[in-house]
């Protein structure tokens, strides 16, 4: 605790330093260096004490007479762990890929207060430093995207992200206020012994679902996701989505898991239709998406998609008292959190030396980096794999225990679960689905092929800090798939203390295998897998080494029929993603393809142009925004009113208010 | 406390009320600044007789500054003021009297309305008291908003803030130094809006504020 504490403060002091020295050349190494030890050592105590009794501590600051309440137990201590892995991942790359940044002095000081920001929420022990914490996270990373604020898009996005961040703030603020109740014990101890009454804990619940489904992407919530995140520098577009948003599952889990009590099923039913909802067109979004960062981005809403469903799988299980359920959907859910913040700060680690190599973040414009950037392919190519949820890779663990929780018990006796977990089964499926598919081509279009433009001819291997973050983190994909057992276990104080049970240990089976129920209903075994897929493929190239001529031969690319070879002939990101787009986009983003064939003799080209609309942002984020225009530009008129008026305002507010009074009497 | 000093205070206050009636339809800036001084003069005796009653010493300091500086200096300066500005013989235009008279009486009414079960259970000396204080404070803001003279407007400024003045006295427990700390932010507001005027003045011929909305380039 204290150690953690002490990790925070460093992490407040390299800001400073940061700020000071910001624009000398070893600002740089000093921030990410400090930064780094910091997570690491915080990551490591987190680690260590998942398994201990909680800590708390009431540090003599914040509000007089209440004080900063801080606790760890085995929940927190898991989330601090995820976090500084992300953050030490993070520091590490930019030792490195920092180097390439145009204007550190709006980056560094704020990088490791955001790293602060984050551990504090996941300890903060009452209501007041929670929000605060919450609060600088959201500033400092909004500081972050703004950071290249040459670019319109970029203020834009952080305009949006400032929105959100307030909507969320503000969703939060009022759930704690309905939890706190009357008496305002906003310390999260008595929260937890008050029970509140089922209207007050319901309003209370849709409220953190809104606040934290603001800050995590779940849709409709999402819009300034796939905004913001790509709009950052990559090692902190890295941490907002690998990071940032499983703080934000942290908070829905402290409060619906911890201090809510028990919330009733139909709150699981929301849950499991944001959770499949999100799931879906989080993944359809990122299909249709040619921006490498923000297709990732949009992966990032649809991982929470899944998280949530597991989320609410478990509200299910433990509304109805299935403590083996819940504790098999939480674990999975948890698991899920550490996996996504794995995969996806090496994916947008990878994304990040794309953009260093080449300069390029659109996909249509890149194409061969394997051939000049081996080492970043190769780990690219491993986080593909593990967020596509192929085994024998962490991504598929957590998929398969969600759908081995939903198998569990199908008989949940409400109807609406009876309904929503199949459906949400179905939903989980497709989405699993489309996002190999849009892996695929997020790796085939960037790093197969022949290079489209002259950036991506000349692009070099990004640098080793940066690679070294890469392959560790490649590494971790690996062992958690293999050797799926240890993370069950880690996680088994954590979920036991939330829901009262936990699954199985797992380490002491035989051969390392996953039995999450019993073993005559399903087991995996990573590490068999790995070692039959190993064996296979080095047979494969022993027989072919074996029976196939050494001698290299050049023979003639097939050309498909069209003799002109050039780069821009090959297999697009649009063309691939065209099938989906005409199956989905049709009905859900109102996609239209208009061509038009020049009439003969014309010698102008033949064009092909499509049109995508997103309707969550014009349906619902699009009229709020031009009410909140047009009556600001009504209230815009208030301001140049004569003295007189001003004083009649004046006046009859009063006098309305009195009249109010009167009759209210 | 007699039944007989609870009387004489309401009456006094009553009669302050009167004087803001009395105020509110005055067209001539010499007759308004007369009304002023007899609102003051009015409220320095309900100060004194609050003093009597409550037996509380300090408030006859607050009488005193009363009578001293706003029934006496203040309604003389403004009168040499208009003199000097050469409208003491204009009329202002100010309309419909019948019905700012109205919504007086309507204001009156519905201060009573709202103070009177609020004070239900506080001294029947404060009781009825405050709510007249509250009446005096709302016709001083309708005679500012119904008037386009500056000065008038200033005169009404002070009229309200006799009402905070009555209000605070019956509030048994306002400290002297607050007391006067506002005396003198009054003066110096007035000293202030005085200088004021005469630049508004100098620079626009009159002292009707139509002409700073015309500067400000406002439509009415």
């Amino acid at each position: 605790m204290i150690l953690v504490l002490v990790c925070v403060l460093a992490l407040l002091a390299a800001g400073v330093a940061g700020a000071v020295r910001a624009r000398v050349p070893e600002g740089r190494p000093i921030v990410y260096g400090a930064s780094l030890g910091a997570c690491a050592v915080a990551g490591l105590t987190g680690l260590a004490s998942i398994g201990l009794a909680p800590s708390t501590l009431t540090l003599p600051l914040g509000l007089p007479w209440i004080g900063a309440h801080l606790r760890l137990d085995a929940l927190s201590a898991f989330f601090v762990f995820v976090v500084n892995l992300g953050g030490a991942g993070a520091s590490l790359y930019a030792l490195g890929y920092a180097r390439h940044e145009s204007a550190p002095e709006r980056v560094l000081p704020f990088y490791p207060v955001f790293l602060a920001a984050l551990n504090l929420v996941v300890i903060a022990d009452d209501a007041f430093s929670f929000l605060f914490a919450w609060e600088l996270m959201s500033l400092a990373s909004w500081a972050l995207v703004v950071a290249h604020h040459r670019a319109a898009e970029n203020v834009r996005a952080g305009y949006v992200y400032l929105i959100m961040a307030a909507v969320s703030g503000m969703a939060l603020l009022l759930a704690f206020g309905l939890l706190a109740g009357p008496g305002g014990h906003y310390d999260f101890a008595s929260m937890r012994a008050a029970v509140a009454t089922p209207g007050i804990a319901a309003l209370a619940l849709v409220l953190v679902l809104i606040g934290t489904g603001a800050k995590a992407g779940l849709i409709p919530l999402h819009a300034w996701l796939p905004l913001a995140h790509p709009a950052a520098p990559s090692h902190v577009s890295a941490l907002m989505s690998g990071v940032m948003t499983k703080v934000a599952v942290y908070a829905f889990v402290r409060i619906a898991f911890d201090l809510l009590g028990t919330p009733p099923w139909w709150a699981a039913v929301l849950v499991l239709a944001a959770g499949g909802v999100t799931a879906v067109l989080g993944v359809l979004y990122a299909v249709m998406e040619h921006d490498l960062k923000r297709l990732l981005a949009n992966h990032t809403v649809e991982n929470i998609g899944i998280i949530f469903i597991g989320l609410g799988l478990a509200m299910a299980f433990r509304a109805n008292g299935v403590a083996a359920g819940a504790a098999l959907a939480l674990t999975a859910a948890l698991f899920h959190v550490f996996n996504h913040a794995v995969f996806k700060s090496l994916l947008f680690f990878g994304a990040g030396a794309v953009l260093t190599a080449t300069g390029e973040r659109d996909m249509e414009r890149l194409g061969g980096l394997i051939h000049r950037m081996p080492g970043t392919s190769f780990a690219f190519l491993i986080g593909c794999a593990a967020i596509s949820a192929l085994p024998p890779l962490n991504g598929f663990v957590s998929e398969w225990l969600t759908f081995q929780a939903m198998l569990l018990r199908p008989d949940l006796p409400q109807w609406g679960l009876k309904v929503m977990i199949p459906t949400d089964g179905a939903l989980l499926a497709l989405a699993a689905a489309l996002a190999g598919a849009c892996f695929v081509k997020a790796f085939g279009v960037t790093f197969l092929g022949r290079a489209r433009t002259q950036a991506a001819t000349a692009a070099q291997e990004v640098d080793r800090w940066s690679l070294a973050a890469m392959f560790g983190f490649a590494a971790l994909c690996l062992l958690a798939g293999v050797l799926p057992g240890a993370l069950v276990d880690l996680l088994a104080p954590a979920v036991r203390a939330l829901v009262g049970q936990s699954m199985p240990a797992q380490l002491a089976l035989p051969w390392l295998s996953l039995i999450p129920v019993a073993a005559a209903r399903s087991s995996y075994n990573g590490l068999l897998i790995f070692g039959f897929i190993a064996a296979s493929t080095w047979l494969t190239i022993m027989v072919v080494h074996r029976f196939a001529s050494h001698a290299l031969r050049r023979a003639p690319a097939w050309d498909c029929g069209f003799p002109d070879a050039r780069p821009q002939t090959q297999y697009t990101a649009s063309s691939f993603a065209q099938p989906l787009r005409r199956v989905f986009g049709g009905a859900l983003f109102a996609a239209r393809e208009t061509v038009t064939v020049p009439p003969p003799g014309d010698i102008g080209p033949a064009r092909i142009e499509k049109e995508i609309h997103d309707p969550i942002w014009e349906r619902m984020y699009a009229p709020v925004g031009n009410a909140v225009w047009r009556a600001s530009g009504t209230m815009n008129r208030l301001q140049f009113l004569t003295i007189r008026r001003y004083l009649a305002m004046v006046f009859v507010a009063l006098v309305a208010l009195l009249l109010a009074l009167a009759l209210w009497q | 406390m007699s039944t007989f000093s609870i009387d004489v205070a309401n009456t006094l206050a009553g009669f302050l009320v009167l004087a803001s009636f009395l105020m509110l339809y005055q067209v001539r800036l010499p007759a308004l600044l007369n009304m002023l001084g007899l609102h003051a003069f009015i409220l320095a005796m309900a100060v004194a007789w609050q003093a009597y009653a409550q037996g509380a010493p300090e408030l006859y300091v607050t009488a005193l500054i009363a009578l001293v500086f706003k029934a006496g200096v203040i309604p003389v300066a403004l009168q040499r003021m208009v003199v000097r500005l050469g409208i003491h013989r204009e009329l202002e235009a100010v309309t419909g009297i019948g019905l700012t008279m109205l919504a007086g009486i309507g204001l009156v009414a519905l201060s009573l309305e709202v103070m009177l079960p609020v004070t239900a259970h506080a001294d029947p000396l404060t009781r009825e008291y405050i709510a007249l204080a509250l009446s005096v404070v709302l016709l001083g803001l309708l005679m500012m908003v119904t008037r386009r003279n500056a000065v008038s407007q200033v005169a009404a400024f002070l009229s309200m803030e006799n009402g905070i003045d009555l209000a605070a006295a019956a509030a048994q427990g306002m400290p002297l130094v607050v007391e006067i700390s506002i005396a003198f932010s009054v003066l110096i507001a007035f000293l202030v809006i005085g200088v004021f005027l005469f630049r508004i003045r100098e620079r626009f011929d009159t002292v009707d504020v139509r002409a700073l909305d015309e500067f400000r380039g406002e439509r009415r």
